[in-house]
């Protein structure tokens, strides 16, 4: 397993389904490990009954069913899937509601859903996800990049106490941009990056709120972190490979 | 582990899954891919088929420099001078370096025989050329390894022939504890043609940097380009040829800075802007009247306008 993520760490990010399918089928013992340790990008179904798209995870599955959050049921349909209880569905309905609009003001575009299910010691566990096309061929773009796409994957863990409730969340962000013209050739950087962050907050915010706050902020460190020190650092090493010619010269009043 | 859930796999299919690891591994990387590959098959034979297969493609395209077991000089392994499949040739130095390559190194030397070396009209060139881009290239790379190879009409006695140089430009910088590796790497096909009197350039630019403490990041540029000379001299051809890949080399590393530099506020924004388009936070606090505006958006079909 530990080789297994050795590998996951160090192949290209853009490949890491194949490399994923290619594990799972050496390791079957380990799939589950595998499924729930290795984030993949996000894939989606239509809910013709609401005309809407859904994300599908590990969360919303049921056998080879998946859940949508708009009409509650499940794509193919399935007998006795298993559904949130009424309370927990009201939440999210609100949760995916809610959440559209906030992935509309930051990613103008895109998909999401949000999934919401109880836990045994009387907690209860939320995934928001969000999958954006930024490639030319998605609608509304600006047209910069020849192939772009961004996954988020929140999940976060809720644990109740009277006033205050304990807020665990796990975050991934997977994207790759491409950018395509004849004099530059093609630049394409991707990655992958998982981080986590808790917090203990009044529940008389309401857990909506306490949640969504905590998503904004680590997405917002997540893609500074991406621009800033990621893309940063392979840029760093592309001018120690070859130093730009000012550089060079700020170098040499010192040799 | 339980032994019931064992792979189903056959050699084949566990051959081909290694392989396209081993392959797919960024520079300087495939020693600790390796050792993963070949802890995930539990299976050293198979490991064994696919590295036998897989190494000495990764070093020729990597064009890994190694050193020679006298420590007199480098030696590329790259296909533009790969006599069989152990056997690299160095023209400076006019040996043959007998390459390890599930070890990356080279084990021993031998002088190259006289019908692997060019002819000294092609030779003269070749040295010529040779000396202008070792010049650039200590200039432009602070770790850069070059050397120009005749891969075309070596034979060639005198003028009214035509033949074909291949120059390679590596530079890669490993750096794992620094959880940072990345490499340079160009190929630059130049085909003298006697007949017009020219000398036709074809560039290959190959940028790779892999970033991966507490993530994975890669960067994967590249560009095609032409160009071209008029055949004249040695030493002529020489120092036109080298100032058309010192342009060309430093025009692409200035466009790779400007896509770097074009990523925070168009590029990137693409993908997920910094701040909503309202310019301030998501205000959570607000979100059932926030329903409650969408709702009338909703009603007057505006919800998808900008």
């Amino acid at each position: 397993m530990e080789a297994a993520m050795g590998l996951m760490r160090r192949i290209p990010p853009k490949q890491s389904e194949t490399a994923l399918s290619a594990l799972l089928s050496l390791l079957p013992q380990h799939s589950s490990d595998l499924l729930s340790q290795v984030d993949q990008p996000l894939q989606v179904l239509c809910d013709a009954e609401c005309g809407k798209e859904f994300i599908l995870c590990e969360y919303n599955r049921d056998a080879d069913s998946y859940r949508s959050p708009w009409s509650n049921t499940y794509h193919p349909p399935l007998e006795d899937g298993s559904h949130p209880s009424p309370e927990l569905r009201k939440l999210e309905i609100e949760a995916n509601d809610i959440f559209a609009i906030y992935r509309d003001q930051y990613y103008e575009g895109g998909s999401s859903s949000v999934y919401i299910w109880e836990t045994e010691n009387d907690g209860f566990v939320s995934c928001f996800l969000i999958k954006k096309d930024g490639s030319k061929s998605g609608h509304g773009r600006r047209g910069y990049l020849q192939e772009g796409a961004w996954d988020a994957i929140h999940v976060i863990e809720v644990g109740q106490e009277e006033e205050i409730a304990h807020y665990s969340l796990t975050s991934t962000v997977m994207l790759s941009l491409t950018t395509n013209d004849e004099s530059s050739g093609t630049f394409s950087l991707s990655g992958s990056i998982r981080r986590q962050m808790n917090m203990d907050l009044p529940v008389s915010e309401g857990h909506l709120c306490n949640m969504g706050k905590m998503i904004e902020e680590m997405e917002s460190k997540l893609r500074n972190s991406l621009d800033q020190v990621y893309f940063g650092k392979t840029k760093e090493m592309v001018c120690t490979l070859r130093p730009p010619p000012e550089l060079v010269q700020m170098k040499l009043p010192d040799s | 582990m339980s032994d019931e859930e064992e792979s189903q796999l056959t050699d084949k299919e566990k051959i081909e899954i290694a392989k396209w690891f081993l392959l797919n591994s960024p520079v300087g990387e495939i020693q600790y891919v390796a050792k993963d590959v070949k802890e995930v098959l539990k299976d050293e034979r198979v490991y064994r088929i696919a590295a036998a297969e897989v190494f000495p493609l990764y070093n020729k395209s990597h064009m890994i420099c190694l050193e020679f077991p006298d420590r007199s000089g480098e030696v590329l392994v790259t296909s533009f001078n790969e006599i069989d499949k152990n056997e690299y040739f160095d023209p400076r130095s006019a040996q043959v370096a007998i390459v390890d390559h599930l070890k990356q190194v080279c084990t021993d030397a031998r002088p190259a025989n006289d019908d692997e070396l060019p002819s000294s009209y092609i030779e003269e060139y070749r040295c010529a050329f040779d000396a202008e881009i070792i010049k650039y290239v200590s200039e432009a790379y602070p770790k850069g390894i070059c050397c120009v190879y005749c891969t075309n009409g070596k034979d060639m006695e005198g003028p009214g022939s035509s033949f074909e140089f291949v120059v390679v430009i590596s530079a890669a910088r490993l750096s794992p504890q620094n959880f940072c590796n990345g490499s340079w790497r160009s190929i630059w096909t130049v085909e003298f043609k006697d007949d017009i009197q020219l000398v036709e350039v074809r560039g290959k630019l190959q940028v790779g940097a892999h970033y991966f403490e507490e993530g994975n990041v890669q960067l994967d540029a590249k560009l095609e380009c032409r160009d071209s000379t008029m055949f004249q001299s040695p030493d002529d051809c020489a120092v036109s040829l080298t100032n058309i890949i010192r342009h060309h080399e430093t025009e692409y590393l200035n466009s790779l800075q400007t896509s770097y530099s074009k990523l925070p506020d168009t590029t990137f924004k693409d993908l997920r802007r910094k701040l909503p388009v309202t310019r301030t936070l998501f205000p959570w606090h607000n979100t059932l009247q926030f329903s409650l505006t969408r709702d009338i958006q909703k009603n007057l079909g505006l919800e998808n306008s900008e």
